[in-house]
């Protein structure tokens, strides 16, 4: 298992279009519908993932990320239950 | 003649799967419900290459089989076979984007695993060549264990190739027993065995920049991207009323030739009556709002079919989220413009049934098209048009506020209701933006010529039967020579009852008489009060502009803006109340409905009243 380093953020406060791969995902902080659909929609440890939009004036709002091939809009408080490590520096 | 066998059509939300649909089947196809639920069953024929017909049936798009919406409860029910009134199908045509096979191809393993003759349609391979991904279709028929076709559905290329394999699986059309839910399968172990096969069969993948992208740096951009939704909306409606003008000119024309027609062909007497009256008069002044439904519908469609909605759904959800409701509510209330009917029935893609409900209960607070006679003829008659300057007309501004009550109110009653009835479920908003793609404008024409199928429908059976009840009603008893016809009918002597009821706020005894027979349909208060005002006339436009002026004489201001008030809240339309009961199964809901807007209509109307009266309007 890959250790959690300095280089690991929750997916809401990773910089955007900064490269990462899911490292833990908290279930318990999801009601069971909502993890399942959140399996469904390609979150799982070791996919890459990619935040690549904010929305809401203040950046409230619910983010978009690059998930495998997909763009899955979700919100803030589910993003904050996904651990991510963020990928080497690209030279 | 044994019946032809049934193929569905399966696969992942936004995997083309209805364009394939529509490619392999063209228009001939037949929209229905599925018995006890209201999702649509759509479904067509198509013939096999040796002539064989089979009937496809188009299953609502969903991730697993593990159902999370209405919609693919169904599509579990109809793959197992468990769906009653439908047998179970023959084989499946199992739909995946080339351009995303990690995800598809999970659903797809779940799918096989049943057991059914499936063939793979490798759908929109020229996209994801176009996104730089190359794929061996053999090795992944060979990895899957099944026939693999690519195509490309919108450009019709691939479908020989899946008839040709389809021919093979179906066999004698026999359907197949109807087997036990599989033990879910760890969708973790799944997910993994759906990549392994996802990379074998990726020849090779160039990263290239994509359209989707370089569209949404744009189109979702939190400042840029707002200002975009709210000029798309504008544009919408005011297309909505500039180009259904001419259209609604030609249907009234041509309604009111066949009530002349009707009138010089039979002689005078209750049968003439009855259809002239009754059934014509009826119907004609419902099915003129299908041109502007239609408007609405076009651009809703062409919306959906490039992508654009769930980007809309993406921008809108920080709002709604303040009421209790997710970015996916947005959709349905934007159709409940046109009409709360189809806005009702495209809730059921909300997975929880909390949010589902309270989006249900709030659809008939957003202004539909049946609303806008009414406006049209008390704004007219009632608002002066003055120029507040920068172009806005004083009458514009007052229409533009009752849509502004509307979405309000709205929205008031989504937070209470959320936060008392309809309170907790889930609050999440999870949601696959697709590929953005070019709309076929086959596809729309084929979704529009649904639409106006189910709305003339409509106006054919329920609404044609309720407008005959209520000329019955206004009919008889005949009154002797000298008195007036309404005040002597049954519906004149139920007004009579309800004014009591009505006159705190303002309302006299023609409204009264009016609002009844509106509840077939909003719009009939206006041909209410011109027939009890006796104003002779066939034509709407007509009767609404001397309306206007008969209404100037008779109504106060105060009265008038109670009445538009009453418009915004109240339930005028049993055909909503009738989806509502379909959609929830029962009639606590509906019933609830009825009361709570009765209850806002009542107060709304009687505030405005009397603070207009106050402020000596």
């Amino acid at each position: 298992m890959d250790r959690i380093n300095g280089n690991t953020v929750r997916l809401d406060q990773l910089p955007l279009r900064q490269t990462a791969q899911i490292a833990e995902i908290d279930w318990n902080m999801l009601a069971p519908n909502e993890a399942r659909r959140l399996r469904e929609l390609g979150f799982g440890e070791g996919v890459a993932v990619e935040v690549r939009h904010h929305s809401g004036l203040f950046r409230t709002g619910p983010i978009a990320c690059k998930v495998g091939r997909m763009t899955v809009a979700l919100r803030r408080s589910h993003a904050a239950a996904i651990l991510v490590t963020i990928s080497a520096i690209a030279s | 003649m044994t019946p032809a066998p049934m193929i569905a059509l399966v696969g992942n939300p936004n995997a083309g799967k209805s364009a394939l649909f529509n490619a392999l089947t063209g228009a001939r196809q037949k929209v229905g419900n599925y018995p006890g639920v209201t999702v649509e069953r759509k479904s067509g024929r198509m013939a096999l290459s040796d002539g064989r017909p089979v009937e496809l049936v188009d299953l609502p798009g969903a991730y697993s089989l593990d159902p999370g919406s209405p919609d693919e409860a169904v599509t579990r029910d109809v793959v197992l076979g468990h769906q009653t009134g439908e047998k179970r199908p023959s084989a499946l045509i199992v739909v995946v984007d080339a351009g995303n096979l990690d995800n598809h191809l999970r659903f797809t393993l779940q799918l096989i695993a049943l057991d059914l003759p499936v063939v793979v349609a490798l759908n929109m391979v020229d996209l994801a060549e176009r996104d730089g991904l190359k794929l061996d279709a053999n090795v992944l028929a060979r990895e899957l264990g099944v026939p693999v076709v690519p195509t490309v559905a919108v450009r019709r290329r691939g479908l020989d190739e899946l008839k040709a394999a389809l021919e093979t699986l179906v066999g004698d059309g026999s359907a197949a027993p109807h087997v036990a839910a599989p033990s879910p399968e760890d969708i973790t172990h799944l997910q993994r065995r759906a990549r392994a096969i996802s990379v074998a069969a990726t020849v090779s993948e160039t990263p290239v920049r994509q359209v989707t992208h370089l569209l949404d740096s744009v189109l979702l951009h939190p400042v840029g991207g707002l200002l975009i939704l709210l000029a798309l909306f504008f544009v919408m409606f005011q297309a909505v009323f500039a180009w259904s003008e001419a259209p609604i000119g030609w249907i009234e024309g041509g309604f009111a030739a066949l009530q002349s027609v009707i009138a010089d062909v039979l002689p005078d007497g209750v049968f003439r009556s009855f259809l002239v009256d009754g059934v014509i008069a009826g119907v004609g002044s419902v099915v003129v709002f299908l041109p502007q439904i239609l408007i609405l519908f076009f651009f809703i469609l062409l919306l959906e079919a490039s992508g654009y909605m769930a980007r809309a759904a993406f921008l809108m959800d920080r709002l709604m989220a303040r009421v209790g409701l997710n970015g996916r509510a947005f959709i349905p209330l934007l159709s409940s413009f046109a009409c709360a009917i189809p806005g009702i029935m495209a809730t059921r893609t909300i997975d929880d049934p909390k949010q589902r409900l309270t989006t249900i209960l709030i659809a008939p607070l957003m202004t539909c098209s049946a609303r806008l006679p009414v406006y049209g003829v008390i704004i007219g008659a009632f608002i002066p048009a003055r120029d507040l300057g920068y172009g806005v007309g004083l009458q514009g501004a007052v229409w533009f506020g009752l849509y502004l009550v509307g979405i309000l109110g709205a929205m008031l009653v989504a937070f209470v209701l959320r936060s008392t009835i309809a309170r907790g479920g889930t609050s999440g908003f999870m949601m696959e933006l697709p590929k953005y793609q070019m709309p076929r404008l086959s596809d729309i024409a084929i979704g529009l010529w649904q639409r106006a199928w189910i709305f003339l429908r409509r106006a054919g059976t329920i609404i044609m039967m309720v407008t005959v009840v209520l000329w019955a009603l206004l009919s008889f008893p005949q009154a002797p020579a000298g008195q007036n016809q309404v005040e002597q009918s049954i519906a004149g002597r139920i007004a009579s009852g309800l004014e009591v009821v009505v006159k705190p706020i303002g309302f006299n005894h023609e409204m009264a008489l009016a609002i009844i027979p509106a509840m077939a349909a909003r719009e009939v208060a206006v041909s209410a009060l011109a027939t009890v005002y006796s104003i002779e006339s066939d034509d709407e436009d007509e009767t609404a502009r001397s309306l206007g002026t008969q209404l100037q004489g008779r109504w106060s201001l105060p009265t008038a803006l109670a009445f538009l008030m009453w418009f915004v809240f109240a339930p005028q339309c049993l055909s909503t109340i009738a989806v509502m009961r379909r959609e929830t199964n029962g009639w606590k809901w509906p019933s609830f409905a009825l009361a709570y807007l009765f209850g806002l209509a009542y107060v709304a109307a009687g505030a405005t009243f009397w603070g207009a009266t106050a402020l000596g309007l």
